[in-house]
């Protein structure tokens, strides 16, 4: 009996594993399939032939371009990776203000910022899209990084809020006693010690802009400002899908997102939770 | 000057707050005033057209609004409820893992930091009628008329529930297995010394202790429930004859492709009005929870 209970359970955890790997898988192996494979029936799952066909072309190595993927990589690069600096350095010291001062109105403020953030990003579209337009900032990488910062600084604050609550008051108090400022003190010591929490916080910033599309599709027009998101909607014709195209501008897409997850996520959940619980 | 700034807490939040004031106040206070015009993008002088709350009786009149606005609910209701409960299953089953439990849980992650867009695009793959891996599938156990996943008027909708809940349950595996990881010892013990049976232990002692996380995942969950968009844009654009369509959805074919922007606009305040709502009363709940727990 107990032994059946054992195989049943690791039973479930395998299908679970294959749920949630499979799709990607699944994705990654047709990006490296030649195009008439991906009709075949019943589905072949190793490819007879694996290509880079589909990445060649859109890096254009052999001087053929089908989609400007290189540059949509390099836009999503520099816009995610500038929004998230900004958005951390405020969002930070946001957090800081959240976990070490009383004042006023405190959770009120927090509050609003979160409900700033429950803003659906296609409604805000509209709007933003108009002014933008009037702005002259419409279609530019400053544009967007503009929306990723304040898209960003409301979930950066409830982390770095919650990693700054987890050090002890008392170290930044010995330290100001001892003759330091209060940004020296948390120069020296708070932000050393916050940092693996910090840089959890950046990385879901960066993953955020990375992967938002709501927004940037309706912000960005052009090659000149267009995401790896809004970029891959370039093999969605209004008939026909570049089915293997797709897959492979996926897997670039997808590729930085789980190194950093791997690197990220043990202190994700700490800063999620505790930033909530202790609050 | 870094100093300065540093000795007050309005200094230090005042950077967040004008950068969260021109991005997202400034355009919804701009985006009100139009929902009370008959703005249309291609008439820029009808910006002044004051027309009073007529986008919003028509609003009202409009039965397609009140059909995506129903199918928007009951989507969040059927998909947050199957988030959680299968996420809550998740984090039981990989909390009596003893063996590769941190492997496990960075592969559980895994869902969490694909793009909406993406996992609109996978399912599209997974669910097409002819080349579809699912169809695929049911042909090798000979079932040979192809499935139109996408393209009935009812599994369409399932479809896509399918992705969301593929999407977004680790968010809620995850948080809960962190509160089930923080459970202290000593109740459970002892509730079993005294003859609690499993189910009597989980609905007495985890279930209370697990509360604040349950509303800590609904209330970053509620944060992002309008990125359901994207997934919704990419595998079925709101068809079969809008039988998927959302109210976000609804919103970009009314704002972009009719260029009715007043009328979108005033749509866009029902579901922000919405989005709010689902956040706040999460986080009262949260907030409510933690003071149940003596935690404040």
């Amino acid at each position: 009996m107990k032994q059946i209970k054992k195989i049943g359970f690791w039973f479930l955890v395998l299908f679970l594993l294959i749920l949630i790997c499979l799709p990607g898988i699944w994705i990654f192996i047709s990006a490296f399939r030649p195009n008439p494979e991906i009709l075949a029936k019943p589905a072949n799952w190793i490819p007879d032939r694996w290509t880079l066909h589909q990445f060649t072309q859109m890096f254009s190595i052999n001087g053929y371009v089908s989609v400007p993927a290189f540059k949509y990589l390099m836009n999503s690069i520099i816009i995610s990776s500038v929004s998230t600096v900004i958005a951390i350095t405020i969002g930070m010291m946001g957090g800081y203000a959240f976990a070490r001062f009383n004042f006023k109105g405190k959770n009120k403020i927090f509050l609003s910022l979160m409900l700033a953030r429950a803003v659906p990003g296609i409604s805000l579209s509209l709007p933003l899209f108009i002014l933008f337009a009037k702005l002259g900032i419409i279609n530019t990488s400053f544009g967007v990084i503009l929306v990723y910062v304040a898209m960003n600084v409301p979930f950066t604050i409830w982390l770095t809020d919650g990693f700054f609550r987890q050090i002890p008051k008392e170290m930044s108090e010995v330290a100001r006693t001892d003759g330091c400022t209060r940004f020296q003190a948390f120069w020296n010591v708070e932000l050393p010690l916050a940092g693996p929490g910090i840089g959890a916080a950046a990385i879901f910033a960066f993953l955020l802009s990375w992967n938002e599309y709501a927004l940037a599709s309706i912000i960005t027009r052009t090659v000149h400002s267009k995401t790896l998101p809004i970029g891959m909607m370039d093999y969605l014709d209004e008939f026909t899908i570049n089915w293997a195209g797709m897959c492979a501008i996926a897997v670039v897409m997808i590729i930085p997102a789980l190194i950093l997850t791997f690197i990220v996520q043990k202190h994700l959940v700490s800063g999620l939770t505790f930033g909530g619980v202790k609050g | 000057m870094v100093r300065k700034i540093f000795r007050s807490p309005v200094m230090l939040i005042m950077p967040s707050i004008l950068a969260i004031g021109f991005v997202i106040i400034i355009p919804l206070i701009f985006s009100f005033y139009t929902s009370f015009t008959s703005y249309k993008l291609t008439r820029p002088d009808s910006l002044f057209n004051f027309v009073g709350l007529r986008n919003y009786e028509r609003l009202i009149d409009n039965a397609k609004f009140w059909y995506a606005f129903g199918r928007t609910i009951l989507f969040l209701a059927v998909v947050l409820n199957l988030e959680l409960l299968f996420g809550l299953g998740i984090a039981l089953l990989i909390n009596k893992i003893t063996w590769g439990q941190r492997t496990l849980r960075t592969i559980m992650m895994f869902p969490m930091m694909f793009s909406p867009i993406l996992v609109g695009f996978q399912w599209k793959y997974i669910f097409n009628d002819n080349i579809g891996l699912l169809n695929n599938f049911l042909y090798l156990f000979g079932y040979e008329s192809a499935i139109p996943w996408l393209i009935d008027k009812y599994l369409a909708m399932g479809s896509i529930m399918v992705a969301e809940i593929w999407a977004n349950t680790s968010i809620f595996a995850i948080l809960l297995l962190a509160g089930l990881l923080g459970i202290p010892r000593d109740p459970v013990e002892a509730a079993r010394v005294d003859g609690c049976n499993s189910w009597q232990v989980f609905k007495n002692i985890t279930l209370p202790f697990l509360m604040p996380f349950i509303f800590i995942a609904l209330t970053i969950r509620s944060l992002d429930v309008g990125r359901a968009y994207d997934i919704v844009h990419i595998m079925t654009g709101g068809g079969p004859a809008m039988r998927t369509e959302l109210l976000w959805t609804m919103i970009a074919r009314i704002g972009y492709k009719d260029a009715n922007m007043g009328f979108a606009n005033a749509m866009s305040y029902v579901s922000i009005i919405l989005s709010i709502a689902f956040t706040y009363y999460f986080f009262t709940k949260l907030v409510a929870a933690r003071r149940d727990l003596g935690q404040q």
